[in-house]
């Protein structure tokens, strides 16, 4: 009796599913990690920027190591130091953890420089007119600094939406580690890089452009 | 809760393959860098002119190389172009993927650098009675280069962490090397404690050797 198992199978629109699905996943590790990211690296400028000398002098080394040592290298480290402090993180959990340290690093540059943007004189006109340091805050330099630091965020944001495939080192199956299965299936790396590769261009490209405009007409 | 043994006598031990792979990485990140330069600056003067082939080719690179994740883009170097037969080494395929990205990212610091020095500079050169090549290379590339400068050493601080994905390729660079090792004697944690320290002092002397290069390259 002869029978022969098909090892390797050709690509299907089962798998076309299973990429969308991958891709939804990139989709959401990035927003979670961005979103936090955001709000830690926004308070992590202001506080460097109101120059609290403390806080200047332990979250500027912090913040500069989180940007000095690759990615991949932070997210092996932390998910093997996590056990030894007895957390037992998922891959997903520690993938987001870093993640955010990462985008929080990136933006806390961005967020000062918005602050610094806005400029001294604005800010007393904004007190003199009798507002509260968070009144000025909210209603002047929100609106003002936001506007300025815009484009480079949505650059921040896209770079940690491209970097969220490092997390497939720790085996998370999100976009990129969901094309590497298929291809250990199907043996057709070509196709499916393509395909992956045009899911990550449609999620960029569209934003990167809208940013550019923005930038663009802002300038002028 | 803390009942795990630090083990740092082994690392200790390879220390020197370390810092050997870490000499590995500057020089692949260097070399991605010269080729970057040179591509990213005729991907620039390509997007100029706004029509033909090569400008739809320079802005289909451009727009790959930054709306695409960088561990895609050395996968596709790396196994994707093996369906046409063609087998890069781990060294090529990482020093190509680093190069694309690099090219695509610096051509579009290049343009915004061609963009800011006034159109009078090249005509006042021709006027001279330069040729075009000259008026290039002796009066407008010299300017850009020192605009683009900055950008130039984040670029190169970019290619130093990205290279620590040619772990993921099986390249034996500074991270490669250090997964070599872990895998070899489970001490995971520390060895890759040790290669972050080990990549922050390389980011650090790049940044310092790019400052005193500016000091002899830009003093009046």
């Amino acid at each position: 009796m002869t029978e022969t198992i098909d090892f390797f199978s050709g690509f299907g629109a089962n798998d076309l599913w299973f990429l969308a699905e991958a891709a939804l996943r990139t989709l959401w590790i990035s927003i979670l990690s961005i979103a936090a990211g955001t709000f830690l690296g926004a308070l992590c400028g202001w506080l460097i920027y109101e120059g609290k000398i403390w806080a200047t002098l332990t979250l500027t080394p912090v913040l500069d190591i989180f940007r000095s040592v690759p990615l991949i290298i932070q997210l092996v480290l932390f998910y093997n130091f996590a056990p030894i402090v007895g957390l037992n993180l998922d891959p997903f959990a520690s993938g987001v953890v870093i993640l955010t340290i990462y985008t929080a690093a990136l933006v806390a540059n961005v967020a000062r420089g918005g602050i610094e943007a806005v400029g001294r004189p604005m800010r007393r006109a904004a007190r003199s007119l009798g507002m509260s340091y968070w009144q000025d805050m909210r209603y002047v330099v929100l609106p003002i600094g936001g506007r300025a630091i815009f484009p480079s965020w949505i650059g921040v944001a896209l770079g940690v939406m491209k970097d969220s495939a490092l997390v497939s080192v720790l085996g998370y199956v999100e976009l990129l580690k969901a094309s590497q299965i298929l291809i250990t299936r199907t043996q057709e790396p070509f196709l499916i890089l393509s395909i992956a590769g045009a899911f990550y261009f449609a999620l960029s490209f569209p934003i990167s452009r809208y940013a550019a405009k923005l930038e663009e007409r802002w300038a002028q | 809760m803390f009942d795990y043994n630090f083990h740092w006598r082994p690392v200790m031990k390879s220390l020197p393959d370390l810092l050997e792979a870490g000499l590995l990485t500057l020089q692949v990140a260097t070399l991605s860098m010269i080729i970057g330069i040179v591509i990213g600056l005729l991907l620039a003067l390509s997007r100029m002119k706004k029509t033909g082939p090569a400008y739809w080719l320079a802005t289909a690179w451009v727009e790959l190389a930054r709306n695409t994740p960088a561990l895609f883009q050395l996968f596709f170097f790396g196994f994707g172009i093996g369906a046409f037969g063609i087998h890069l080494s781990p060294f090529a395929i990482v020093l190509a993927g680093l190069s694309f990205n690099c090219a695509g990212y610096l051509a579009e610091n290049f343009r915004g650098g061609f963009q800011a020095i006034p159109d009078t500079q090249l005509r006042a050169a021709r006027s001279l009675g330069m040729t075009a090549w000259q008026a290039h290379t002796r009066i407008i590339i010299p300017q850009v280069f020192r605009l683009v400068y900055h950008p130039i050493t984040n670029q190169m601080v970019w290619a130093v962490l990205m290279s620590s994905l040619g772990m993921l390729v099986g390249f034996r660079e500074l991270s490669g090397e250090t997964q070599f090792f872990a895998s070899r004697t489970f001490r995971i944690f520390e060895y890759f404690a040790v290669t972050a320290v080990i990549y922050y002092a390389i980011v650090k002397i790049v940044l310092g050797a790019s400052r005193l290069l500016a000091m002899r390259l830009f003093r009046y």
